[in-house]
């Protein structure tokens, strides 16, 4: 189950049919009407949003449901693409970030950890990320190691966070910023060296991918130059 | 033999059962919601356990090649418990989820006033969220207990064809039949209702709209009892068109009233290591 490229609305307009298009229109409307509450509501208490309380886990803004639904809607293909149209129209922030993703399916969880790095929460959603790395689920796994973990996650989660590719079987290919945050990265070989041996002395094979995660951690200076 | 089994309580059973379920020709399952055997004491807990039936459930049964559902309620016995009750207030933020394909399983357990209510109450998310819901009949007092869910339902918005009315036997089979709801059987190793006596009601009753499940869960209980099912009604003379009505078009029909049904899973992959889904799906 390769994860889909997201689509922009323009490609959405052009796939989806007529009865799609307006409940998306619909929906993205909610979601942005919810947003200039949320600004206003802000802007009214300086405190911010509300906190998820156990109040926010029972009154559910219409977009949400919407979230919930889109696939059904719009097409399952196109289920992660519309999800994450909806958070940017929304603007989602954390309280509604954490509703979404405590409250959601795998696919629901997936679409949130893919749009996390397009909205303005700086690293407050970590604890997302750290949920999904902790389950084992491969497609909640996949969606994690993102341009966000690139981004927010610290040298020793990150290399946790590679090294569970490795074991559940989920493609390096989806770890984002791999050559760059493995560059020079002594700690990760070594945990790679082991892990590699560990594999080898109970007869079984060495994932195909950890090769070049390994090759990847060597320091710029020894790296043959390769413009490909 | 393609089997749906409509009721089994997965969470509850090993991988092992998964892998001896697919070799036996099982294909989809839909698990609902149910009492676990401990009893819970909060809201959260059941909102843990529809995390679990929506997220790591489907996952686990995908690994093995099984398209996994689940409806969602909360049960009889839990609706006594008023630290349990406000399930009821979260649960249409649940309906909308994809997988969800009915409400249920709800019913009566002992028949008491907050049954009454939950019951009503779910009937009616059930017709909002334009799902079927799956009742169950109670084990004590079955027959008294049919008369009293066949009147909730009939009161109901809810059309009787969307309704399945489960764990029957022989002296519900028929009133459960009249009222136009589908007839759900669980197979039990037990005696409460067997493989044998199950082809009996078959062919007096017919196979439109009969449901067979193996119920299976935490007590005793065999996930293989759809397919033991499907073999003793060839061995009685039904035709294996007559076995695919029961065993896959039947329940298909009835829960693809939700319009969720997603039945396309892969097949599992011989070399995966029991980890990954990815490896088999690139
Ligand atoms: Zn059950």
């Amino acid at each position: 189950m390769p994860m889909t490229p997201l689509l922009a609305r323009e490609e959405l307009d052009a796939q989806l049919g007529g009865a799609a298009r307006a409940w998306l229109d619909e929906a993205l409307a909610e979601a942005e009407h919810a947003a200039e509450h949320t600004a206003a509501h802000a802007a009214r208490q300086e405190t911010g949003p509300p906190a998820a309380g156990p109040g926010a886990l029972i009154a559910a803004p219409p977009w949400e449901l919407r979230y919930a639904a889109a696939g059904r809607y719009c097409g399952l293909d196109h289920a992660d693409s519309v999800r994450a149209l909806l958070l940017l129209a929304a603007r989602a922030g954390l309280p509604a970030l954490t509703r979404l993703y405590d409250q959601g399916t795998a696919a629901e969880r997936r679409a949130v950890l893919r749009t996390l790095h397009r909205l303005d929460i700086g690293s407050a959603a970590l604890p997302l990320v750290e949920d999904a790395l902790r389950t084992n689920d491969t497609r909640l796994v996949a969606a994690a190691v993102g341009p966000y973990a690139a981004a927010h996650l610290d040298a020793h989660q990150w290399r946790h966070a590679v090294l569970k590719c490795l074991f559940t079987g989920v493609p390096v290919d989806c770890v984002d910023a791999l050559a760059r945050r493995a560059l020079g990265d002594l700690e990760l070989a070594r945990m790679l060296g082991d892990f590699a041996a560990e594999r080898t002395a109970a007869g079984r094979d060495v994932p195909a991918d950890l090769a070049y995660v390994l090759s990847c951690t060597a320091p710029a200076t020894t790296v043959p130059s390769q413009e490909s | 033999m393609r089997i749906f089994d409509p009721h089994i309580h997965m969470t509850s059973r090993t991988t092992d059962d998964y892998r001896a379920m697919y070799d036996a020709g099982v294909r989809a399952l839909v698990e609902p919601s149910f009492w676990l055997g401990q009893p819970r004491t909060s809201p959260a807990s059941f909102f843990d356990y529809f995390d679990a039936l929506l997220g790591w459930e489907p996952f686990r049964a995908s690994q093995y090649g099984i398209a996994h559902h689940c409806t969602l309620a909360l049960n009889p016995k839990e609706a006594n418990d008023p630290r349990c009750f406000p399930v009821l207030d979260a649960l249409p933020r649940y309906l909308v989820k994809d997988s969800v394909v009915a409400v249920g399983e709800i019913g009566y357990d002992s028949m008491t006033p907050a049954e009454d209510i939950a019951l009503a109450t779910q009937l009616q998310l059930a017709a909002d969220h334009g799902l079927p819901a799956l009742v169950h009949t109670p084990h004590r007092d079955k027959l008294a207990g049919l008369h009293r869910t066949v009147d909730v339902v009939r009161e109901s918005h809810l059309p009787p064809e969307r309704v399945l009315l489960d764990h029957l036997n022989e002296t519900t089979v028929e009133h459960a039949i009249d009222s136009g709801c589908w007839a759900g059987f669980s197979i039990y190793p037990d005696t409460k209702m067997d493989e044998d006596r199950m082809v009996t009601i078959l062919r007096t009753y017919g196979t439109e709209k009969m449901l067979v499940n193996s119920a299976a869960d935490w007590g005793q209980s065999d996930p293989l009892k759809t397919r033991k099912v499907g073999d003793a009604m060839l061995k009685a003379g039904f035709t294996e068109d007559d076995v695919d009505q029961v065993l896959w078009r039947n329940p298909v029909a009835f829960y693809g009233q939700s319009g969720r049904l997603q039945l396309d899973v892969a097949a599992p992959d011989p070399q995966h290591e029991g980890n990954s889904i990815l490896r088999g799906g690139e």
